[in-house]
């Protein structure tokens, strides 16, 4: 099966001091060189096949969001690899990536946030279709984006009015419209139906898998919450959460302040109910415990 | 405000004299207190000064200056202050550094002291006033719109713009700009008013605008010189003008704040 994408060791961190003069404390008389960093990624990996859906599950703040940017290269990778469709993007500049943009697309968790408040509803639409020549003139770009705003529940009428004007469910119709806007291959939908209400996620989430169906595009869809009856149904492929943690660097008293302070061994192991005394040493390695269910763990 | 603009620009219409055209004015005529005073002459509503100048028109006249400068200043300013201010926040890192310390070393010292030295650098007129402003006036707009691009840039519709691949210089021309526009407005009402006062200071200590076109300031300085020898009206009613079109300005602004604040609405 070919793949569209390809996520490999993926690493991400955030130095949370402010610039250069930030990371010299003074502690106990001395200057000193401190580094807080947030390892909001440590080392996933997954793949994604052409057509599918992948789901990406985990509790709140362990940097699903994080991995997503990254992905999409709204961040700069600090380790590993990502491939799309083949090809090697983890350090394409902004203007390499500019040919990619237009097949990567993405949804986004807030939409009280993700729509300029100054921009009307039909020029949200049309401003990726000419930046990415989707259409060539304005009114094929029009017309284009109010077929498009009709196939997601958008009334025609409605496409000169401002954000404020619509409710959160039609808000991220409108998102999910943008991001269809320039015929992408891959759309990452970051937890698309959380901010909304539960009546609405169920319209939501049918309406993103018909328009997979009628497109045929991949996703990667993010999503909190595993049970989630409607997200069951989207699993198409099983989630291998691989490192996905996230640990802040503290200072432990007396000693000499290190740059990461990672546990040793599984990065679970201080949390894990069942955990065993190799954890605390070993980082487990990937084993394949059902066809196409993979775990990193010490207990399989 | 309306009848401030109005009468600066079409005041000159209807005054008795041009204050400025010596053929216009006549040395009889001086000295003469306001119409309603005994002594005073119908002709002269708010009097004369030294030279026989009717103190209503060179407030018409000095109005316009003094409107010009804050005006043409604000502009001045905000295109600096605004530029500086999207870079800043937008791109960060060491150029945000360099903006915000010079800012930082700018503000250290009272506005009104950097204002008097340029001044007395450059000299009097009335570009080198717009100037002056300019390099006084620019932190405050860098600071509050670099502020607001901070809390722009976070926005999910900012990150939707880069997945779309926009170039920087469309993404804050068409999506940064217009959504910290308000405050820009806003700020800008208040510096007009700040402005005047800026230059009236510095035209009565000698250091503003030419004397071939006085400013309200400027006429203050000149009737200063025989407030006390009887002539009162000659500083009093430019100072009271002063006062009114700093006190509009302010109503303005604070009306404009409340209006164009989407969450009060
Ligand atoms: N730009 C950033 N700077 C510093 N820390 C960040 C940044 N972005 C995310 N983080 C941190 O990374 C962690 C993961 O965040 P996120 O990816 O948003 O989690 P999720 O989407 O899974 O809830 C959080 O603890 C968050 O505080
Ligand atoms: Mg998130």
């Amino acid at each position: 099966m070919e793949k569209i994408l390809e996520v490999e060791n993926l690493e991400q961190k955030f130095d949370l001091s402010t610039g250069v003069l930030g990371k010299f404390k003074f502690k106990k008389g001395r200057l000193v060189k401190e580094e807080r960093m947030v390892n909001a990624v440590n080392k996933v990996s997954f793949s994604i096949d052409k057509g599918k859906v992948f789901s990406l599950v985990g509790e709140s703040g362990c940097g699903k969001s994080t991995t997503a940017r990254t992905v999409i290269k709204l961040v700069e990778p600090k380790g590993g690899t990502i491939k799309f469709a083949g090809e090697d993007i983890t350090n394409f500049t902004p203007g390499q990536m500019l040919k990619y943009r237009k097949r990567m697309q993405m949804i986004f968790q807030d939409p009280y946030a993700s729509l300029n408040p100054r921009q009307k509803i039909i020029d949200i639409i049309t401003e990726p279709m000419l930046f990415h020549k989707v259409a060539n003139t304005k009114k094929e770009a029009e017309e284009k984006a109010l077929e498009l705003l009709h196939k997601v529940g958008i009334r025609p009428e409605q496409a000169t009015r401002y954000p404020h004007q619509f409710s959160g469910g039609q808000r991220q119709r409108i998102g999910i419209a943008r991001a269809l806007a320039v015929e992408p291959e891959f759309i990452i939908a970051d937890e698309p139906v959380s901010a909304l209400d539960v009546s609405i996620q169920a319209q939501i989430l049918n309406l993103l898998m018909d328009l997979k169906d009628e497109f045929k595009f991949s996703y990667l869809f993010i999503s909190h919450d595993p049970l989630h009856p409607y997200t069951k149904v989207l699993l198409s492929a099983v989630p291998k959460l691989s490192g996905t943690n996230l640990k802040r660097s503290r200072l432990v008293k007396g000693e000499i302040p290190s740059a990461i302070n990672l546990p040793s061994g599984c990065y679970f192991h201080e949390r894990c109910p069942y955990a065993r005394p190799i954890c605390k040493e070993e980082m487990p390695t990937e084993k394949e415990v059902k066809d196409n269910h993979f775990v990193l763990c010490h207990l399989y | 405000m309306f009848f401030v603009l109005l009468t600066a620009i079409f005041g000159p219409y209807f005054t008795v004299q041009n204050p400025y055209d010596l053929s216009d004015i006549q040395l009889a005529d001086a000295y003469k207190p306001p119409a309603y005073l005994e002594g005073g002459d119908a002709k002269f509503i708010l009097g004369t000064d030294q030279q026989g100048r009717d103190i209503l028109s060179t407030i018409v006249y000095g109005s316009r200056v003094s409107l010009f400068i804050g005006i043409v200043g604000t502009l001045l300013t905000c295109a600096i202050g605004v530029t500086l201010g999207l870079i800043s926040g937008y791109f960060g890192g060491k150029i945000d550094a360099l903006i915000m310390r010079i800012a930082d070393v700018q503000l250290s010292f009272p506005t009104m002291l950097i204002a008097i030295f340029l001044m007395s650098l450059l000299g009097r007129g009335i570009a080198n006033i717009l100037i002056s402003l300019a390099l006084v006036g620019w932190v405050r707009y860098a600071r509050i719109v670099r502020g607001e691009v901070l809390s722009v840039k976070k926005q999910e519709y900012i990150e939707a713009t880069k997945v779309i691949g926009l170039p920087n210089f469309r993404i804050i021309a068409k999506h940064v700009l217009p959504n910290v526009i308000t405050s820009i407005i806003v700020l800008s009402t208040m510096q007009v008013g700040s402005f005047i006062l800026t230059e009236a200071t510095l035209s009565f200590l000698g250091l503003g605008v030419p004397v071939t076109r006085p400013s309200l300031g400027m006429i203050c300085s000149d009737g200063y010189q025989v407030l006390f020898s009887g002539l009162w009206w000659v500083s009093i009613f430019p100072g009271l003008y002063i006062m009114l079109i700093v006190f509009g300005i302010n109503l303005l602004g604070d009306f404009l704040r409340d209006e164009l604040n989407p969450k009060l609405k």
